[in-house]
């Protein structure tokens, strides 16, 4: 169905319910005696990670074991790649290797749009994360946590319409926003952005999105999901916000806030959490909290990428 | 192109209750007798084959979905397909597994299927029925209960129609004289 | 190449700016006479019937890149390259390796100009000792040696000292000379990669705002008015910077200022394939700043236009964009952009373009010669446009080293036919000569 998988910007609703139900159906073959698909054998796929996620490699990883693709792992540190070797360099030499897939993190937004237009390899490519711009695989398995969490079973053909979802935190530097605003939006929900207006785009006028700077605002509001985004203690240094106290007063996720929420209220978070910072700790651990879930699920859901990506027919 | 009907609504309910039948007296004694059908219309006539059975040896035989995307040869040479829900209600282990299928052509779609069968366990027995047999094969694989043979030349498709999905019972085939 | 060719010649039948038709006769580099002319036997002619002809285009803002960049471009094709652009004279901007920031670097770019032979080559001369915006560079001794320096800019970096930049406007003022200013307050751009904008906030790129550029603009236009002393405002982006370059030139401040073709015919918008060959400081900004750039030309608020031509070697520009290079060559293609951006939306008409493109800019570099109208005694620095032309813009048509052209691909209108620098032919029918040719005989 696609080529690669770039960003959600291009899902419609049926796009992504299609998606996600290929993955409820790979989730479905984990449960089997036998786990492991003979869907993408002799195809090989090669985690091309410029930048550390051990937990997004893993998950990749599993993945496309699950799916008996040949699974090559490049890691930055030590290689070539951190010696200066540019991206194209990289990337031919994959593509000499005889890369089928190449799924990639890298620290530059853009990256991967760069490799899969410039022609430096014919492989499928699938955005791990680039930068400051898209994580798809992390929206999509959240799309499908929120979907599983509110119509178990019968999640299948269904989107978020109505659904309620606000996303707080580090909204500037934050692919996870940025892949979810898409989604989730052309899924049917209704995205409500909070962050400290120095952690917010200053021109989101483009976005399909409501924004502002209360959390306690958007708490009262009842949201259906309340997804916290991780913030990192550097952004103290650069003057975004001053102490990690006053962050967490004003955009922690704290017991008290949690309480105000409705009782069918979901709280996500894309992990690894600051608990005590972004999210009080009994919070995370909470029945409502789902941060093990979109963990477990997104072994499915990148199963179901990498089946879309690289099991059809491939443009020369 | 033409378009034939090689068989009319009451030919496919007959053909149906005939391989019922047939499913039963082969298997009499099986207590743990399952219908597994392919997606789409396989897993139809298996729900109708199934229900068809009850009746006839009077006790439940359940039926399910097997979808065999997954596990298929040539997905390559085409975009990809969507998956189906698969839905396997009792355990495979020791089980009389009845496969159950639209069309039989190459074979490869079966392949696929008992391939998949192996990843819930280990079958005691797989069996075969297909409402048409059009020929073909590309694997030594045989049916045991067919509704209707129709030899048929590559270049025609052969169609079954199912009023669940198609608002009419039918089986027609069309071109070929090109 | 001090060997050139004398002979006379005569362009038949051009039109001038304002439309009127008209003869000009050339000899021994200058122009001889103009008007209706009776032909001379033997004489050679050039046919210009439906041809534009303006006085050869000014740039006052060309990284030519030598010394140090040659793998980018060289004074030689990057002479080339303005030849093929019309262009008769060009400012050569000092971030160089070493930087232009004495006499030794503007007089050898200087004397490498010379000897290309193509266009006049000014040096630009840095503002700061090796550009990096704490000591002065020696200006006054870069502007009495043979390069004979008016214009001092740190290009490439903003002079974000506020007391250097003051000293600068001042000290410059022995030599009747002017800073020409990068304005980009370094700390709010730090990283920035696209104008902080819709586009960047989608592309998860780091913003660069308007306001970087605006703030510098008012401390300058202040500094230059308490000193009384000539600013001139490099690459001019962003709807706010005109407003507060009207504000200034309004109050009398001696502020002067200059737009690239690119950022009045280009958006943000280009950036989201993520194609680097967009990527520019300042950078592309929304199509509202456009239009008031557009405007502004058009009414004098911004001075000329200046190409800003920067080239790369290809790698440079093939990778992801946060680690590709600043800048798009612009020379070759400077008067099409304007002609498509300016003249055919209906803004400006050529006698403007001639202004924006060659007597404005002359007039703030100090150039006498090169700010007369076409005229007898002037100096035979000449450019024939056919403005009928339109063409799928290609790397054929870039005469440079580098080919990191946001145009390609594109259709552009008008065609540089022929220009003349000081009477010799640099481009005939198109082509840019050989080296070997500009002193032969033609």
């Amino acid at each position: 169905m696609s080529e690669h998988l770039l960003s959600t910007k291009g899902f419609t609703r049926d796009s992504a319910v299609t998606l996600l139900d290929v993955a409820e159906d790979m989730a479905d073959t984990q449960r089997r005696q036998v786990k492991k698909l003979p869907t993408l054998r002799g195809t090989t796929i090669v985690n091309l990670f410029f930048e550390d996620s051990t937990r997004t490699r893993i998950s990749f990883e599993a993945a496309a074991k699950r799916l008996s693709a040949d699974v090559i792992t490049f890691s930055a540190k030590g290689s070539s790649v951190s010696k200066g070797e540019s991206l194209q360099d990289t990337a031919q030499t994959l593509q000499a290797m005889g890369a089928d897939g190449i799924v990639i993190r890298h620290s530059s937004s853009g990256a991967a749009h760069t490799l899969a237009t410039s022609g430096w390899t014919r492989a499928g490519v699938v955005n791990a994360g680039d930068g400051t711009h898209e994580h798809p695989t992390q929206a999509l398995l959240d799309a499908f946590t929120i979907r599983k969490r509110r119509h178990g079973d019968d999640s299948r053909g269904r989107d978020l319409a109505g659904v309620r979802v606000v996303i707080v935190g580090d909204i500037l530097h934050s692919r996870v926003a940025r892949s979810n605003l898409w989604l989730l939006t052309a899924m049917g929900a209704s995205v409500h952005l909070v962050a400290p207006p120095t952690l917010l785009p200053s021109h989101t006028e483009g976005w399909p999105v409501t924004t502002g700077i209360d959390l306690d605002e958007a708490i009262d509001g009842g949201p259906d999901v309340v997804m916290m985004l991780r913030v990192q203690r550097e952004r103290m240094t650069e003057a975004f916000f001053p102490t990690a106290k006053e962050y967490a007063s004003l955009y922690g996720l704290s017991v008290a806030r949690a309480d105000r929420l409705p009782e069918s209220s979901l709280v996500m978070h894309p992990g690894p959490m600051n608990r005590g910072l972004e999210i009080a700790g009994a919070v995370a651990d909470s029945p409502r909290s789902t941060v093990l879930e979109q963990v477990q699920n997104g072994i499915g859901v990148r199963m179901a990428v990498l089946y879309d990506v690289l099991a059809g027919e491939r443009s020369a | 192109m033409t378009l034939r009907s090689l068989l009319e609504a009451d030919d496919v309910r007959r053909a149906i209750t005939r391989m019922a039948h047939e499913l039963v007296e082969h298997d009499p004694d099986a207590e743990r007798l399952v219908l597994l059908g392919i997606p789409t219309r396989g897993a139809i006539l298996a729900q109708r084959l199934a229900e068809q059975m009850t009746r006839i040896a009077d006790r439940e035989i359940p039926f399910g979905v097997l979808d065999v995307t997954l596990y298929r040869d040539d997905l390559a040479g085409q975009p990809t397909r969507p998956t189906r829900r698969t839905d396997v209600p009792v355990d495979l282990d020791g089980a009389t597994v009845v496969l159950v299928d639209d069309v039989l052509y190459s074979g490869r779609t079966v392949r696929a299927a008992l391939d998949a069968l192996t990843a819930f366990g280990r079958p005691a027995v797989v069996r075969l029925a297909v409402l048409v047999d059009r020929g073909h094969r590309e694997l030594p694989i045989r049916p045991d209960s067919v509704g209707r043979n129709l030899p048929s030349a590559k270049t025609e498709r052969v169609r079954v129609t199912l009023v669940e999905v198609d608002g009419a019972d039918a089986v027609t085939i069309e071109g070929g004289d090109a | 190449m001090s060997s050139r060719s004398m002979d006379s010649f005569v362009i038949r039948g051009a039109a001038r700016a304002d439309g009127t038709r008209t003869d000009v006769r050339v000899d021994g580099g200058v122009i001889v006479a103009t008007g209706a002319l009776v032909a001379v036997a033997g004489e050679r002619t050039i046919d210009a019937d439906g041809l534009l002809l303006l006085p050869g285009f000014v740039d006052l803002h060309t990284h030519l890149r030598q010394p140090g960049g040659e793998g980018a471009e060289t004074v030689l094709t990057g002479s080339r390259a303005a030849a093929a652009g019309g262009f008769t004279t060009i400012h050569a901007m000092p971030n160089t390796t070493p930087a232009a920031d004495g006499p030794g670097v503007v007089e050898q770019v200087a004397a490498l100009g010379e000897e290309a032979g193509y266009v006049d080559v000014r040096p630009i001369g840095a503002v700061s000792k090796g550009r990096e915006g704490k000591e002065l560079a020696e200006l006054v001794a870069m502007a009495r040696s043979r390069a004979r320096v008016r214009i001092f800019s740190d290009d490439g970096s903003c002079v974000a000292d506020p007391l250097l930049m003051r000293r600068a406007l001042e000290y410059a003022r022995i030599v009747d000379g002017v800073i020409a200013q990068h304005a980009e307050e370094p700390r709010l751009t730090a990283g920035a990669q696209l104008h902080d904008g819709a586009v960047a906030a989608d592309l998860g790129l780091k913003g660069w705002p308007a306001v970087a550029e605006e703030a510098i603009i008012a401390r300058d236009a202040l500094l230059a008015e308490s000193t009384d002393s000539r600013l001139h405002v490099c690459h001019v982006s962003t709807a706010g910077s005109v407003e507060v370059l009207r504000w200034a030139k309004r109050r009398g401040i001696r502020i002067t200022a200059e737009v690239t073709p690119h950022h009045l015919w280009l958006t943000d918008e280009s950036a989201r394939g993520y194609d680097a060959r967009f990527k520019v400081n300042p950078p592309l900004r929304t199509a509202e700043d456009v239009a008031v750039l557009r405007a502004a030309l058009a009414d004098g608020t911004i001075d000329a236009v200046a190409t800003d031509h920067a080239p790369h070697p290809a790698e440079s520009k093939r990778s992801e964009w946060s680690a590709a290079a600043m800048g798009m060559v612009g020379l070759e293609t400077a008067v099409l952009v304007v002609q498509a951006a300016m003249v055919e939306t209906g803004l400006i008409d050529w006698p403007e373009v001639e202004r924006a493109m060659s007597s404005r800019p002359a007039e703030i570099a100090g150039l006498v010669d090169a700010a007369r109208p076409i005229a007898e005694g002037r100096p035979a620095d000449l450019v024939l446009l056919d403005p009928t032309a339109r063409r799928r813009f290609g790397v054929e048509h870039l005469a440079g080293r580098s080919t990191n052209s946001p145009y390609l691909g594109q259709d552009l209108p008008g065609r540089v036919v022929a220009t003349f620098f000081r009477g010799t032919p640099t481009v005939l029918d198109g082509a840019v000569r050989e080296p070997d040719q500009l002193g032969a005989a033609w």
